[in-house]
């Protein structure tokens, strides 16, 4: 092909394109849901999907049944622990059985019960026992309110026994640190980059990538089979322009689409959710064009093989959801079954997501990408050279 | 007509000789959907310049025939070459010389009339400024200028097909396809459009295949017109030709108007010796087809002595409806989507037809 050839093919691209495009900003819903679909992701999955074990203000009863000091104390501690972290609110009762059937009406979601004797047993050098009810319908729940009363237990109990052992040194006439004795071993968490990311600076990433290629696989077999239906494609076939700039041409408006909502995602994870990213930006809108790239072929088959526009949009559907929920965008894959991990690493997005992971939150560089980058271009180069003969076939039947 | 095919394709040295001639040449063509046949073996040639037109029912295999010409869908036997370039081989050739106005409008509401005729004319290479001034030529020869910069979705369907026209012909080509150019337009515009074609026939030298399911609009445009069904052709010539064929030379088609028309004068008439064939139109409508000096006088006769009062009589020509019932057996009916009566139309005929030919 001569390069006056090329140019002259992708002229006609670019002007499809335009009119693509041109359309596009005249349709303002289609603006409005351009800008609205990342933000609903964003805010959906950044807040449905907790971060930790966090409990927010949860209803717990609590049960003093101890009679003597010991009792009195662990409940204020609890109260002022609880004050300051609001996790709980505690509701007080009066007896095992009132906790249950506040469990049982839904009025508490647990209950924290002192039982009788309880100062009994630690001045007589017993260990005193605090119950902790939960409410199994709800595992979810339950799990992390033990695990965060266990904490909180647990960590009056270290105070308590930190007090012992410095009166125990003070007599003894030595100096030590308490809690080298109470708690030898402390573990410090640290990130491979400074300060701490939360579950948006996970799932941003993943998302960007997302929407860029899911806009193009979808957009693609919806714009072309969309003309199709209403006849103006005929007007592309029909002129002497190659089969190959129609596509292009498509391509180039879905990407320029997808991109714009890439870039919606960066700012809104930025500006709402503190979201930094702390690699190259260019090197994030190279990974979001190869990933790009690496769709295509797959926007043109699916656009060759559907018959109308309805069929197209079912065979996208079919297609988005597992990619959503199996590319680890929203799920680490670490956490799949070995079969659901298998199918992830034939899908492309998942490349795209991990490395554009690396780059915006641990700050990457091309050297610590490069095998995802070959990934998706190796990808892009087998579905195309599989799409292009396909849909050249599909155009004239 | 076959032998006429034979002997356009004896030999190459013929064959060269007819592009000049003939702008298109079928042989052969045909395109089936799985069992369905809906183009059979149909071979025809289109002159230069000529309006040649395809006629017949609503998938009888014209829009297919069509389509394979324009490259838009591959034939499945036979072959064809429309200026000089065979539409399989040399598909890219082809897609050069001709336009296309189909029947689903081929413009984008949210562009205006000029954006969606530039894109159109960048598409076929039209270098800008030659681009510029085509467009506001073309939109004032179809007197849509002061719409240039409006948006095609706050069109009416009318002014839709006059940019739609236009935009097949933004590149001049040597063929025109109109595939159905009037469906679905009021009176007027459909009116305009006829004009509109004649005119670009005349005066660009353009070759003008249109496909239509109407009678009048073939019998008005067309310098040629085939009849078309099941994917057959079934008769090819001039409108006056095969109006002439269908009716002999002297029959006469007489239509009457009798307000009180009742079951036993129509078999009165019937049983004359004059009556050829005889179609009830409407209620107190008869349309008869008669021979003879004194028909006129014992059809009269017949219907006053049946007490019936003769409010109108016209003498009419056969239409190319006539033809195609003679030729296949069955009307057209199922596809009159015009939005006029029948008579309405014929008078708005006759009128254009004597300008369009005049021209």
């Amino acid at each position: 092909m001569s390069s006056v050839r090329i140019r002259r093919e992708l002229s006609h691209s670019l002007w499809i394109a335009w009119k693509d495009l041109l359309e596009f900003r005249r349709n303002r819903m289609g603006l409005v849901m351009l800008a609205l679909m990342p933000v609903f992701m964003m805010v959906m999955t950044g807040f449905i999907f907790p971060s930790g074990n966090v409990l927010n203000r949860v209803p717990v009863a609590l049960v003093n049944l101890d009679e003597g000091l010991e009792g009195l104390n662990i409940v204020s501690q609890l109260e002022t622990i609880n004050e300051e972290s609001g996790l709980m609110e505690l509701l007080s009762a009066d007896s095992f059985d009132e906790t249950k059937r506040m469990i049982f009406n839904g009025e508490a979601v647990g209950g924290i019960v002192v039982p009788e004797g309880f100062s009994s047993a630690l001045s007589n050098g017993e260990q005193g026992t605090i119950i902790v009810f939960t409410d199994q319908s709800n595992p979810q729940i339950s799990a992390t309110l033990s695990t965060v009363l266990e904490e909180i237990i647990d960590g009056i109990g270290t105070m308590r026994a930190a007090a012992v052992v410095a009166g125990l040194a003070q007599q003894a006439n030595t100096t030590l640190n308490p809690l080298a004795v109470v708690v030898p071993y402390a573990v410090e968490s640290r990130g491979v980059v400074e300060g701490s990311t939360s579950y948006f600076d996970f799932v941003a990433p993943g998302i960007m990538a997302m929407v860029v290629m899911l806009s193009v696989m979808t957009g693609l077999p919806r714009a072309i089979s969309y003309e199709k239906d209403i006849g103006t494609l005929d007007g592309f076939l029909v002129a002497p322009i190659s089969r190959l700039s129609i596509i292009l041409g498509k391509v180039l408006a879905q990407t320029t689409r997808g991109l714009v909502q890439g870039i919606m995602v960066m700012v809104l994870a930025y500006v709402l959710f503190g979201v930094t990213i702390h690699g190259s930006i260019l090197l994030v809108f190279i990974l979001l064009f190869i990933g790009v790239f690496s769709f295509v072929g797959l926007g043109i088959l699916l656009t060759s093989v559907a018959s109308d526009e309805q069929t197209a949009m079912m065979m996208m559907s079919t297609l988005m959801f597992p990619m959503m929920f199996l590319s680890g965008v929203f799920f680490p894959i670490q956490q799949m079954p070995p079969i659901m991990q298998g199918i992830a690493s034939i899908l492309p997005l998942t490349y795209a997501t991990g490395a554009l992971r690396k780059v915006m939150v641990l700050g990457a560089g091309l050297e610590n990408v490069w095998t995802e980058l070959v990934v998706l271009i190796g990808f892009g180069v087998v579905l195309l050279a599989i799409a292009v003969p396909v849909f050249r076939r599909a155009m004239t039947r | 007509m076959e032998s006429r095919q034979e002997r356009a394709h004896g030999s190459p040295a013929l064959r060269v000789e007819n592009v000049k001639l003939n702008i298109i040449e079928v042989d052969g063509l045909t395109k089936k959907f799985g069992d369905l046949v809906a183009v059979d073996h149909v071979s025809f040639q289109v002159k230069r310049k000529e309006i040649f037109g395809f006629l017949g029912p609503n998938g009888a295999g014209k829009t297919t025939t069509i389509r394979m010409l324009c490259t838009l869908t591959r034939p499945t036997e036979g072959s064809a070459a429309v200026a000089g370039h065979d539409i399989v081989r040399e598909a890219d050739e082809v897609r050069e010389h001709v336009g296309l106005v189909s029947e689903k409008m081929i413009m984008y509401d949210r562009l205006t009339a000029y954006e969606n005729l530039k894109l159109f004319g960048k598409l076929y290479g039209i270098p800008s400024k030659l681009l510029e001034e085509r467009i506001d030529e073309l939109l004032g020869l179809v007197h849509m200028s002061k719409w240039r910069n409006h948006q095609i979705g706050t069109f009416s369907s009318g002014m839709r097909q006059r940019i739609n026209l236009i935009r097949g012909l933004i590149h001049l080509p040597e063929v025109l396809f109109l595939d159905e150019p009037t469906l679905g337009l009021d009176p007027q515009s459909a009116l305009e459009v006829r004009e509109f074609i004649g005119r670009i026939n005349d005066e660009q030298e353009t070759s003008i295949i249109l496909t239509t399911h109407m009678m009048l609009e073939a019998d008005m445009l067309c310098d040629r017109v085939g009849i078309i069904d099941y994917g057959r052709i079934v008769a090819l010539d001039t409108p006056t030709e095969l109006k002439t064929q269908v009716s002999g030379s002297r029959a006469t088609v007489l239509e009457f108007d009798i307000p009180n028309l009742s079951q036993e004068m129509i078999l009165k008439i019937e049983a004359l010796d004059c009556t050829e064939k005889l179609s009830q139109e409407t209620p107190t409508q008869l349309k008869v087809h008669v021979k003879g000096q004194d028909a006129f006088d014992n059809i009269v006769g017949a219907v006053r002595s049946d007490g019936g009062r003769i409010a109108a009589v016209r003498n009419l020509d056969p239409t190319l409806e006539d033809v195609f019932l003679s030729l296949t057996g069955h009307e057209v009916r199922d596809a009159v989507t015009e939005k006029v009566t029948t008579t309405e139309h014929r008078h708005d005929m006759g009128s254009q037809r004597r300008r369009a030919r005049v021209r």
